[in-house]
Formats: C-alpha cells, sequence, structure tokens
C-alpha cells in the first residue's frame, strides 16, 4: 500500500514537472519564431555547409537587431545532417514536427534535396535551397533561391562558345545526379547549336577523384586537334584541386584550353594554392569581388561576425542572404508565418541583391539573376570577364531535354502546379 | 582594311626635317588585323587617325591624304623621336606612355587594339610590359600626379610585392623605379584570356632575336603553333643567325608547313611533308590531316594525289609513334598511380602485414603528415622551396609519436582481439578527424607546391613526365627500400621479424616485446606521415584525407600478401597499371569497379594473395 502511494505520489510529481515543462516551451514557442537550419557541420560537406549555416545565424542576429518579426524574435534551430542522406529526411520531420520551426534553410547537395522533398511535402514546411542545381523540379515547399542550369551552365557555354570561339567541348563531372543532368542539358543545347557529336567528350569520375593524369592527357589530346577547345565542369568538391594541378603541370594553360566550373566559388578557391588556376573561369551569380555598396556592407558584416578578416563570401552565401531577407519580407507582409500565406506572398517579392541589382522571386519559385563569368585570379578572387545585361529568369524544366521542355512551374492561381504540361495542358499531379 | 593598308603603304609622305626621311604609312591597327606589327620594324608606323574611313570617292581619299599630312607632321613635331643603328627611326617613349594611358582606360574588349598600337610604336620597348602584363604584375597608379606631372595620364607601372605587403613600383616602359605604394593606391591592368593569347604571341614574335636559346625556342614554338606567313620572313631572318640545331629543326618545319600550306610546286611540297614528318607537334599533323579532308561531294580537298599518297604515309607514321608515346605514357601513369598506392599502403604493410594489427586510423595517420607539411610551411613561409624535404623527418617523427600513443593507449590492451581493435581504432579515426577539425577548421589547408616540383620534363611535343609524379614515384621507392634495410639488417628489424613469427619464443629469449610492439607501430605510422608529406603534393589538405586512401591501402597489402613487403610494392604498382590500362576504355568510374571485382575473385582464389607468407609463422 505504501509503495503504490508512493509511486503515485512520484508519478503526480513527475507529471507536474513535465507538465510545467510542456507549458514553458509552448510560452517560449509563442514568443518566437524558429528558424531551422538544416546544414551538414560533419562529414565531407562539412567544408562548404558550415558557412552557410554561419551565414542564416549572421542573418538572424542582424534580424533580431532590427527587433524581429511581428514583434517576435527569431530563434535558430540548428540540427545537424552529418553528410548522411537519408538523415536529412529525419531531420526535417524533427525541424518540423518536434522542434515546429517556421522555415527552414539547408541542403547543399541534390541528393540531400531529393531525400528531404517528401518528408517537406508531407508536413508543408518551407525550405529555402540556396545552391546552383540541376532543375528539373519545382516543389509547393521549396524555394530555389540558387541558380537553375539556364542561369549558369548555358550562359556560361554562350560566353565561350562567343567570346572565345571554342569549337570543341569536353564536358567533365562528378558521377551523380547534378553533373549528370546538367550535362545532359549541356550536350542537347551544344548539338541544337550545331557542334557536332565528335567534337563533345562527356567524362565521368567518382567523387573525391585524386589521380587525373590519363583523363588531362586526354583532354590535351582531344584539344591538340587544331580546334578551340574548353572544358566544361561540374567536378564537384575536394576532386578539383587535383585536377586542376595536374592540368598546370602537363603544361595545359587558361589560354589553350579554359576550364569553366559551376562548382569553383571562392571558399573553395581560400583552400588551395592557386597558381596552377589562374585564368580559368567560373559562371556564377555572385562574386565577392563584385563592387557594390550592398556587397562592401555584407562583406564587412561577414568578417566581424566570423570574427576572421580572411574568410570569403561566395555565390551560395549571396542565394542565402537574398532567401532570408524574401523570407522576412514575405512574413512581414503576410503578417504570419504560416507556411500557405507565405508561400504566396512570397511570389513577386523583390529584394537587392549583392551586385547592385534586384532579385525577385518567379511564380515558379526560381529566383531572376544576373549571371557572371568570372577569370580566377591569384589572390583567389574572381575577375568579372562577361555579364548578362539584365537578369535572367530561372527556368525549372529545361527547354533543351525531350519531356521537360512542354513543362512550366507556376504556383499561382489557376494552374498552382509544379510541372504543368503547356501542350496537354494538365498537370502531371506528381508532386516533384 | 587590308587593301586599303597597302594603297597608303605606297603613299610616301616625305617630310624633309632635320634631315631625317619619314616613312610614314597609315595603318588601321585593329584586332583583325593582327599583322599590323609587323612593320614595325621596317617602318615607323604612326597610327594617325582612329576609325575606318570607306575610301570610294577621290574627294574623301584627298581629305584623308590631308588629315594624314596635317596630323603627321603634328606628331612628328611633338614626338620625341630618335636616331638608331639602322638608320629608322624609333617612335620616343612620348607615345607610348599616351598609348599606356589608354591601355589601362580601355575597356576589356578595346584592349588588344592598343596593345597592337603600342607593339607598332615601340617595338622591344614593350617588351617588359608585356611580359609583367601576362604575369599579371601591371598596374596604374591611381593618383598620377603623384609619378608624373600630368595628373591626367594615367602612368603604367610594374609592380612587385614586398615583404611588408607593399608594392615597389617600377614605371613600365622606361623600367624607372618609382618607390613602394600601398595595394590601394594602384590598379591593375585587366586581362584575360584572349589577350593573355595575344600577348603571349606578342612576346614570342619580340623575343625571336633572345640570348636565351630556350626563349628562342618558346617563340619559335609559339610562332609554329600559330603559323601564318607573315611570320615567314622573321623566321628566315632568325634561322641565319641560329645555332642551336634543335631550333634550327623546328624553324625548318614551320618555313616547310607554310611552303606545305600555300605553295603550287609539287616537288617543293613533297620535300617538305618529308621535313615536317619529323616533328610530331599537333599542329603537323592537324595540317596533314586537312590534306585528306574531304568535301560534302566527298571530292578531296587536295587535288593532287601523290601528295595525298604521301601525307597519309606521313601520318601513319605519325600516327604510330603516338600510339607509342601513348603506351608510354599509360605505363608512366600507371606506375605513379602505383608509387601513390605504395606509399600508403607501405605503412599498413608493417602495422597489419608483420603485427597482424588492423588499424582503421591508418588514413588519418597519413593526414596528420600532410597536415604536418602544411604547419611547417607556416614556419617557413620564406623557404616554401626546401619546407617539403623538411616536413619528411618531422611529418615521420609526428605521426610515429601519435602511432605509438594510439599502440600504448589503446591497442596493446586488445592484443588479440582483432574485432574490438578494428572498432577501437576506427573510433580513433574519428577521433583525430574530429580534432584536426577544431584545430584546423574543416576547410582545406592551401599547401604550396615548390617550383621545383611543377611543370613537366618534355622529351618531345607528345610525351612529357610531369615533374611532382616523377619525384614521388622514386621518393615512393626510396622509401620501401629504406624499409627493407630496416626490416632486414637492424636489430629493430630482426626483433620484428622474430616477434611477428612467434610472439612467446621471442618473449623467452629476452626480446622486449612490448617495447618492440610500439616501435614497429611508430615506424609504421611513421611511414604513413611520409606518405602524407607525398599526398599533401597531389590533393587536398583536408580533414577527409585519409578516408580516401584507408581502402586502397588495405586492398594493396591484401592483394600483394599480408607479411610480405614485396608483395605490397608488386601489388601496388600492378593495381596503378591495370587501373591505367582499363581507364581509358571503361572511364574512371568504371576502372575502379572493376579492379575491385577483379581483387574480389582474385582473393577468392588465393585468399593469402600474390606472395603467402611461408613457413610456419603463416600457418597460425
Amino acid at each position: 500500500m505504501k509503495v503504490t502511494s508512493a509511486i503515485s505520489r512520484t508519478v503526480s510529481k513527475v507529471g507536474l514537472v513535465l507538465g510545467f515543462c510542456m507549458l514553458s516551451t509552448a510560452l517560449m514557442a509563442a514568443d518566437t519564431i524558429k528558424v531551422g537550419v538544416l546544414h551538414s557541420l560533419s562529414g565531407t560537406m562539412a567544408i562548404s555547409e558550415t558557412t552557410l549555416k554561419d551565414t542564416v545565424l549572421m542573418m538572424v542576429e542582424e534580424q533580431n537587431k532590427k527587433g524581429g518579426l511581428l514583434g517576435k524574435k527569431l530563434e535558430a534551430v540548428v540540427v545537424d545532417p552529418a553528410s548522411n542522406w537519408p538523415l536529412f529526411a529525419e531531420k526535417t520531420r524533427e525541424l518540423l514536427s518536434q522542434k515546429k520551426v517556421d522555415v527552414i534553410f539547408g541542403c547543399w547537395t541534390s541528393v540531400s534535396r531529393k531525400s528531404v522533398l517528401p518528408v517537406i511535402e508531407e508536413l508543408n514546411g518551407l525550405l529555402f535551397y540556396p545552391v546552383q542545381y540541376e532543375g528539373e523540379e519545382s516543389s509547393k515547399n521549396v524555394f530555389y533561391t540558387g541558380a537553375a542550369p539556364n542561369q549558369q551552365a548555358i550562359p556560361a557555354v554562350d560566353y565561350l562558345m562567343e567570346e572565345l570561339e571554342v569549337e570543341r567541348w569536353v564536358l567533365a563531372g562528378t558521377d551523380y545526379v547534378y553533373p549528370r543532368t546538367t550535362n545532359k542539358i549541356l550536350e542537347a543545347y551544344l548539338l541544337h547549336k550545331g557542334v557536332a557529336k565528335k567534337d563533345i567528350l562527356v567524362n565521368y569520375t567518382p567523387f573525391g577523384h585524386s589521380d587525373w593524369q590519363s583523363i588531362v592527357s586526354n583532354i590535351k589530346k582531344f584539344g591538340s586537334e587544331g580546334k578551340k577547345t574548353a572544358v566544361v565542369s561540374t567536378i564537384n568538391g575536394d576532386a578539383n584541386v587535383p585536377f586542376y594541378k595536374e592540368l598546370g603541370n602537363q603544361g595545359v594553360s587558361a589560354e589553350d584550353i579554359p576550364v569553366v566550373a559551376f562548382s569553383v566559388g571562392e571558399e573553395e578557391l581560400s583552400g588551395l594554392d592557386t597558381k596552377p588556376l589562374v585564368g580559368h573561369l567560373a559562371a556564377w551569380n555572385y562574386f565577392q569581388s563584385v563592387e557594390s555598396d550592398e556587397n562592401e556592407e555584407f562583406i564587412a558584416q561577414w568578417k566581424k561576425f566570423i570574427k576572421d578578416d580572411k574568410r570569403v563570401t561566395n555565390d551560395p552565401m549571396e542565394a542565402t542572404y537574398i532567401g532570408f531577407n524574401m523570407w522576412a519580407s514575405a512574413v512581414e507582409k503576410a503578417g504570419t508565418t504560416d507556411v500557405d500565406t507565405v508561400e504566396q506572398a512570397l511570389i513577386g517579392i523583390t529584394t537587392p541583391n549583392l551586385t547592385g541589382g534586384t532579385a525577385v522571386m518567379n511564380r515558379n519559385h526560381h529566383l531572376s539573376k544576373p549571371v557572371l563569368i568570372g577569370e580566377i585570379q591569384e589572390d583567389g578572387q574572381f575577375e568579372v570577364v562577361s555579364e548578362t545585361d539584365g537578369v535572367v529568369p530561372g527556368d525549372a524544366w529545361s527547354d533543351f531535354l525531350e519531356g521537360s521542355k512542354d513543362l512550366v512551374a507556376d504556383w499561382v492561381k489557376p494552374i498552382r502546379c509544379g510541372n504543368f504540361n503547356a501542350k496537354t495542358a494538365k498537370c502531371s499531379g506528381q508532386n516533384f | 582594311m587590308v587593301i586599303l593598308t597597302l594603297k597608303l603603304q605606297n603613299v610616301l609622305v616625305k617630310i624633309s626635317n632635320r634631315n631625317f626621311i619619314f616613312t610614314i604609312c597609315f595603318i588601321e591597327a585593329s584586332g583583325d588585323y593582327p599583322g599590323a606589327s609587323f612593320f614595325s620594324t621596317e617602318y615607323i608606323v604612326l597610327k594617325i587617325f582612329q576609325h575606318s574611313m570607306p575610301v570610294k570617292s577621290p574627294v574623301k581619299y584627298a581629305i584623308m591624304l590631308v588629315l594624314v599630312f596635317l596630323s603627321a607632321t603634328n606628331i612628328v613635331e611633338s614626338v620625341y623621336a630618335q636616331h638608331d643603328e639602322t638608320g629608322v627611326i624609333q617612335a620616343g617613349p612620348g607615345q607610348i606612355v599616351q598609348l599606356g594611358d589608354k591601355l589601362a582606360r580601355a575597356k576589356l574588349k578595346n584592349v588588344q587594339t592598343v596593345l597592337v598600337k603600342m607593339e607598332a610604336a615601340g617595338g622591344d620597348a614593350v617588351l617588359a610590359l608585356y611580359q609583367a602584363m601576362l604575369s599579371g604584375d601591371l598596374f596604374y597608379v591611381k593618383d598620377a600626379s603623384s609619378v608624373s606631372g600630368n595628373a591626367a595620364l594615367r602612368r603604367l607601372v610594374i609592380a612587385s610585392k614586398t615583404e611588408n605587403r607593399t608594392y615597389l613600383l617600377q614605371d613600365a616602359i622606361t623600367l624607372d623605379s618609382l618607390g613602394e605604394r600601398t595595394k590601394k593606391q594602384i590598379k591593375k591592368v585587366r586581362s584575360n584570356n584572349k589577350l593573355r593569347g595575344y600577348l603571349r604571341s606578342a612576346i614570342a614574335r619580340l623575343t625571336l632575336n633572345s640570348e636565351q636559346p630556350e626563349i628562342r625556342k618558346s617563340a619559335v614554338e609559339n610562332m609554329l603553333d600559330s603559323l601564318d606567313s607573315k611570320s615567314i620572313p622573321y623566321l628566315e631572318k632568325a634561322r641565319e643567325q641560329e645555332s642551336e640545331s634543335d631550333i634550327i629543326e623546328l624553324i625548318d618545319v614551320a618555313i616547310a608547313l607554310n611552303v606545305l600550306r600555300t605553295s603550287e610546286d609539287v616537288d617543293l611540297r613533297l620535300q617538305a611533308i618529308e621535313t615536317v614528318q619529323q616533328s610530331l607537334r599537333p599542329v603537323v599533323r592537324n595540317s596533314l590531316t586537312q590534306l585528306l579532308e574531304q568535301d560534302e561531294q566527298s571530292a578531296f580537298i587536295e587535288p593532287n594525289a601523290p601528295i595525298r599518297a604521301k601525307a597519309r604515309e606521313a601520318l601513319d607514321d605519325f600516327q604510330n609513334k603516338l600510339d607509342f608515346y601513348g603506351l608510354l605514357e599509360t605505363i608512366f601513369f600507371g606506375l605513379s598511380l602505383g608509387s601513390v598506392l605504395l606509399l600508403v599502403a607501405t605503412g599498413l604493410a608493417i602495422t597489419f602485414g608483420v603485427m597482424g594489427v588492423i588499424n582503421m586510423a591508418h588514413g588519418e595517420l597519413i593526414m596528420l603528415g600532410a597536415y604536418t607539411t602544411y604547419v611547417v610551411q607556416l614556419w617557413m613561409p620564406n623557404n616554401i622551396e626546401y619546407s617539403v624535404l623538411v616536413a619528411i623527418p618531422v611529418a615521420f617523427i609526428v605521426s610515429g609519436m601519435v602511432g605509438i600513443a594510439i599502440e600504448r593507449g589503446v591497442i596493446r590492451h586488445l592484443q588479440g582481439r582483432p574485432l574490438e581493435t578494428l572498432l577501437a581504432t576506427f573510433g580513433i579515426s574519428l577521433i583525430l578527424q574530429q580534432a584536426v577539425r577544431s584545430m584546423f577548421s574543416p576547410l582545406n589547408r592551401q599547401v604550396a607546391t615548390p617550383d621545383w616540383m611543377g611543370g613537366s620534363l618534355e622529351f618531345n611535343a607528345v610525351f612529357s613526365i610531369t615533374y611532382n609524379r616523377l619525384y614521388i614515384l622514386i621518393f615512393a621507392l626510396l622509401v620501401f627500400f629504406a624499409l627493407q634495410l630496416i626490416m632486414k639488417k637492424t636489430s629493430l628489424g630482426l626483433y620484428v621479424r622474430a616477434v611477428s613469427q612467434n610472439r612467446d619464443m621471442a618473449k623467452a629469449i629476452g626480446i622486449r616485446t612490448e617495447w618492440v610492439d610500439a616501435m614497429t607501430f611508430g615506424l609504421g605510422s611513421g611511414i604513413a606521415g611520409i606518405a602524407g608529406v607525398a599526398l599533401s603534393q597531389l590533393t587536398n589538405v583536408g580533414p577527409n584525407l585519409g578516408q580516401a586512401y584507408i581502402i586502397d591501402s588495405f586492398m594493396v597489402v591484401v592483394f600483394g600478401g599480408v607479411g610480405n613487403l614485396w608483395g605490397t610494392l608488386v601489388g601496388g604498382m600492378s593495381l596503378g597499371l591495370v587501373n591505367k590500362f582499363l581507364e581509358p576504355a571503361t572511364g574512371a568510374v568504371l576502372a575502379n569497379i572493376l579492379v575491385l571485382v577483379f581483387i574480389i575473385l582474385f582473393i577468392q582464389k588465393r585468399p593469402r594473395g600474390l606472395f603467402p607468407q611461408k613457413g610456419r609463422a603463416a600457418e597460425s
């Protein structure tokens, strides 16, 4: 008898404490708007994603200095999916159903985004994805603030074709979804432009490939047949350093065979000896070297926040910056953080980008961005050598691929569909 | 424009001034007419008015002539002119300074036009400026009044970085010293690939008569690769003065190639094919291929059959040579990949092969070696050339010490329990990775490559070996044989062999097995550290460096035969070769997979690897 009462007393105590705890968290939650940060802080992708986590934290801090949003403070909830793709889905579920975040900034690789998609659509969350990607996707719950292929790859190829009169093409990439899709689009585009099939060499290498001898020698041979040759590189991450080193050592200079890369930015360059890279190209929507007031302010703010004068800024950081500001003004405009209302409010929102222009969120959840081509300099920065006249609206579905050229994404009523077939006037109903 | 130029070349405007006869020719020095610069040595080329003008009516022609005359006399008075030994007048620096100002202001698109004019006006005088621009050292001073009297005139300077982060300036034309400035006071003259290409060929033209044979050689090579008939007179002139036989050969090839392209004489052309055949340069092959091309009606572009036959023969010969050197190249690539595998596996061959410890942290010991190189370079930023050599012993000690600590702290408590050792060392590998992440940040670190390791050793136009790979191949073999020596000739080696063959017996005859274990593990780890130094020159130095190599190293040791160092050597080299011979046919991804499949099948057939250990020790 005594024992039972003791137990029941304990239980009631525990219940009381638990109840109190829950009450206090509920109170806390009402006071803040929660911003989820879903970037890998360990594992292979930590090298790139940690920076974006810090960028979101800096933006949250800035917003709180301005008084938060809707009279509430912002609270960042950071989780670590550890470069493990299935873990991205689990962490998204945790953020949405347990931590009850209002918005998520996250993902880097396409495979991590693909892993998050079913969860974020099921639980109706809101994700801002800040990295250039292969396109062929438009989800109601995702806003793509990085470049679609027509905002990076296609203008870069145009530049090589028109300015450098390139006639032979090497499409070199790491063996995964982004390079495969991008190269498919590029190949279709080049054939469409009248390049002969024999003038295109496609090559894939594993992640972290470090022995580039045969491939570089092959590229050299391919390029020595009298026509101007260029390499379009979708080589990802760490594999770039040995690739460029080998190019330098085998005496392939940027004047002979320029390499235009879509995954090499200031941050990647800060980790390597830039001597063999000088003159090679990269296509992005932002470079740290761009001169504008917003950019100067952003760089100063970043260096102060990270307490390191040598840290650089890069394109995905700008995409995060734009995404965050857009979300903040959409929340202000909608007067709520409710996902469906904010999603509609976001379409058409404009915010200054860091290159002196204005970013617009289009109806397909992609941004309008300027495209810049830069040459790598010895100090690890880029010198802009070409720039599109205005901004280029992001195209979710490529116009050069069979099966996707008829598709449009439009999230405004009456269409409200991510893959609307303009020919049959039907939405496939597929979620993403 | 070319016609216009030629017309005006005939219009000699003779001005009698200070007893000089000026031959003034007008050229439209625009980018689409690169030959313009060649007139510089025969005429004083003065650029008189900028935009082209259609010369159709005689009135316009007359107006133009008057303009030419008027502006010419004006410029002649203002330009500081001086005699040259040949009696040809060289334009003075005044005009080049003007053009320099233009260069500093021009948009990227128009820079080449300005450069063409500069070369025309200055000849050799712009060489230093061109070279500086090519290497990215050409700047202009923002506040022009601080370097010259004229504040509106931007003055070009060559800047070199000093130790205290300022720049030492030199006038780009006169090369006079102009003192120091900070980065903020000067601005770089922008350049791009197209311009650098132009600069390179311009420098080739200007250095054709250089004192140094290497510079002359690269100048001729450059002219040969972008051959046009205008360079032929220069090459012919250079040939007369040339003493180096290989440069003469190159010039002969260039001249013959030109004959082949332009001449109508069949015999001369046949002879030319014979001459160019000697060279392996791609431009030769492309010209020969062009001779065999067919147009849309499948008629040959080259009508003469004997020439086609000769070209076909030459091309076949060319292809044979190419195949031969291609084979040599693939063998070298294979050996080079093998040497990397050998380096990373040698340490493991000791710890796993000889001691039998499955050390999953082996990759991280390699990584520590690579980071040691980085730290050594931080210590001696002014002696990057030697930093790699210094890093070798330091990395050996650092990784060796960490290895000994791992052995003393963890592994010896788990002796004879391979599964637990595997798990524990895997844990250690994660700890080491995260420690490096916390200490050095997750970003890759920049390890500089010393100059002596860059570039390649050229045997001929199609076959060259990169120095860094060559040195690493030699280094890997040196490490391997040094280790053999230690194992065979030193008392430590003797003890190691004794303990690995029969621990209890070794203990019984008085060998301190614990000490030997620690030393052996330290030795294996130290060699992993050395491998890290070599890898820092090939790949990224980052926290994940080790993971990329751990599987490879186990693969090599198991394939070669556990406990046999020679097996590791043969295993590493043959895996490298197999991989590189497969790669051209299958692509890098499939080649890796095929090698793995091959090893799996091989291990099925011969579980103890290529060279199994024999004797009683092998049975245990």
